[in-house]
């Protein structure tokens, strides 16, 4: 978990020889991987479908397509205003995190990058300590410290921690990626009389986009799908995320399968789409510290 | 915008910017700041370019909200596990270590610690490899490999919450997937999150379920990250595919194999979204986990002393990992 070797020429892709005749082990294989799909995405789609379908012929039958198809499960929730109101929550305080923990991250690693200061390599290994644990373990003196600040069941009572507890691996990210940067541009610059402060602006940032897609679309989608911190924190209602809307829904409709498997199928769909559309920012944010020169 | 500041290299701001995490061995480092001298690969130009502004700009805001909300919090548990103290006013009931006594003798946080083990090791031996076997057969250009990757990928993305839900669903004794399939082979349908004896496996499963794709994608990067003339060098050599594989492959992704165990490790550790919509810790405890006991008897009961005796177990079981794992392990990484 050192540099971030994101942004290296791309490698080409290990290959063994293609298979020449007929292979009865490239049958095996695809007999493997058919199965595994098949555990992954039958209880996804049984959970869609279950949706459609009315309590009782989900009794009987929780596989197959429904009968008759009973839209009605997700047009109330999408008519209700609680659903809409969710989903909002829950963008404004993904957008609010990744805002403070990009600005943040992005101005000190690039301190880290390409400055040399009193005591550097120390605040760089305080940084990473934020790496070793996670925030469950200090949740309880974060609710007291929200708590006394303020801002227990706000926006940013959820926000500041899920920023702070996010810095240290921005920070790895941005600062592996702004030292492979070439070098020469620094150097050209300040003795163009380019301070540092200007630099980040107008040269840094631009050449980073890369870098900062990676890092935005990785915190947005632990903040979305984040669950402990605004269970801790917020407790009104009109407040709440998807996630605690949602088990707040399943409280109320305990028997009521369809209505929540309608339910769960809304609130997964906009992260399917996000993961379809982002999800070379995704893959790279997870597989960047792996593969290490 | 900054570019006309002076020079501010030298002077005592320099020396108090970096004094909060100062210590000896960095003030004997104060002459590098003043008189900086290049580092590898750095610019540490004879023009400073508004040095001083920069750092005095760009590091507090990091700073504070790093320091106030994760090193103070995590402090302040190991200053609160020593008192007994329901949060409010101060904390005055001064403990000792009475917090912890109770801790390890409580049968709960002994079955949480016993459940986090379980999901280690589940991790490590069914996970893990199930990951590799996949990314092996995927890393090579099979058609279909794209569309795979995504599926297999997919448990990863979808919040806890929603995939706890989806599996209480499937393993519902009267709705669920799991009672068809037991009706299908003449059994009575079984409720298995229900069951002391069950649940927790029924638990693992999901895990494994929802984290393998990620372990894949690692491994996949890997993968495509060995030379290929090392697969074609063993081919010549006449190396059949399971040889390739053990002498070849599995050699060159050990750094990554090593990289996904200390993931697997310190997410299993940490395990609580994926338990709550399920079971909550029950049937009768039966399915805690530290971070799932810690909300229960600490924050639950506002039991601020004794919870933040957990959260430190948790951080010192986490760090201790963490350093030797760096260590021993990946030492040469």
């Amino acid at each position: 978990m050192t540099d971030a070797a994101l942004e290296r020429p791309t490698i080409r892709p290990a290959r063994m020889p293609r298979p020449t005749a007929f292979d009865t082990s490239l049958l095996y294989r695809y007999a493997a991987l058919l199965f595994v799909a098949g555990l992954v995405l039958v209880p996804l789609l049984a959970t869609a479908m279950g949706g459609l379908k009315t309590i009782g012929e989900l009794r009987t039958d929780p596989f197959g397509l429904p009968d008759s198809w009973v839209w009605s499960n997700y047009t109330d929730i999408l008519t209700g205003h609680r659903f809409w109101e969710m989903l909002l929550n829950s963008l404004i305080i993904a957008l609010l995190t990744v805002a403070l923990t990009v600005t943040t991250g992005a101005m000190v690693a690039f301190l880290f990058a390409h400055l040399t200061f009193f005591g550097d390599r120390y605040l760089l290994s305080y940084f990473m300590l934020g790496l070793l644990f996670p925030a469950a373990t200090a949740i309880l003196p974060l609710f007291i410290k929200i708590r006394d600040l303020g801002l227990l069941d706000s926006y940013w009572g959820v926000v500041l921690p899920q920023a702070a507890f996010g810095l240290g691996l921005s920070i790895l990210l941005f600062r592996g990626f702004f030292r492979q940067l070439p070098s020469d541009l620094l150097e050209a610059a300040l003795i163009d009389g380019c301070s540092y402060v200007r630099f980040f602006r107008s040269v840094t940032l631009p050449l980073s986009r890369p870098i900062l897609a990676t890092v935005s679309v990785f915190i947005f989608v632990q903040s979305w799908n984040n669950y402990l911190l605004p269970l801790v924190m917020l407790n009104s209602d009109p407040m709440f995320p998807w996630p605690l809307g949602l088990m707040q829904f399943q409280g109320e409709y305990m028997t009521n399968w369809p209505a929540l498997l309608a339910y769960v199928t809304l609130t997964i769909a906009p992260a399917i789409l996000m993961f379809l559309l982002a999800q070379k920012h995704i893959v790279a944010g997870i597989t960047a510290g792996a593969v290490k020169g | 915008m900054r570019s006309a500041v002076p020079d501010t290299l030298h002077g005592p701001g320099g020396a108090r910017e970096g004094t909060p995490d100062g210590g000896g061995r960095a003030a004997s480092r104060g002459s590098a700041a003043r008189h900086p001298v290049a580092r590898s690969g750095r610019v540490a130009g004879l023009f400073s370019g508004g040095r001083l502004t920069t750092v005095v700009l760009f590091l507090p805001p990091a700073l504070l909200l790093f320091t106030i909300f994760v090193i103070l919090p995590m402090g302040e548990a190991a200053w609160y596990s020593l008192f007994n103290w329901d949060g409010y006013g101060e904390p005055t009931r001064y403990y000792g270590f009475r917090n912890y006594e109770r801790l390890f003798g409580h049968r709960a946080f002994t079955s949480a610690l016993i459940n986090n083990g379980l999901i280690i090791l589940v991790s490590l031996l069914v996970q893990l490899p199930l990951a590799l076997a996949m990314a092996v057969i995927l890393a090579n250009r099979i058609p279909g490999a794209i569309f795979f990757r995504l599926v297999f990928f997919l448990p990863f993305v979808l919040a806890e919450v929603a995939a706890g839900l989806i599996w209480r669903f499937v393993y519902d004794g009267d709705y669920g997937i799991l009672a068809e399939i037991a009706r299908w082979f003449g059994y009575e349908s079984a409720h298995v999150l229900a069951d002391r004896g069950w649940a927790m496996y029924a638990i693992l499963g999901v895990i494994v379920w929802k984290y393998f794709g990620f372990h894949m994608m690692i491994y996949i990067a890997g993968l495509q990250a060995i030379p290929s003339s090392l697969f074609e060098a063993a081919r010549i050599d006449g190396a059949n595919r399971w040889q390739v594989l053990r002498y070849v492959t599995l050699p060159s992704l050990a750094p990554t194999i090593r990289l996904s165990v200390f993931f697997a490790v310190i997410g299993s550790l940490q395990l609580f979204d994926l338990v709550m919509p399920m079971t909550r810790g029950g049937p009768s405890d039966s399915t805690q986990t530290m971070v799932t006991y810690l909300y229960s008897f600490g924050m639950m009961r506002m039991d601020i002393g004794f919870g933040s005796a957990v959260g430190v177990v948790l951080f010192v079981i986490c760090v201790v990992f963490a350093f030797t794992y760096k260590r021993t392990a990946m030492r040469n990484d």
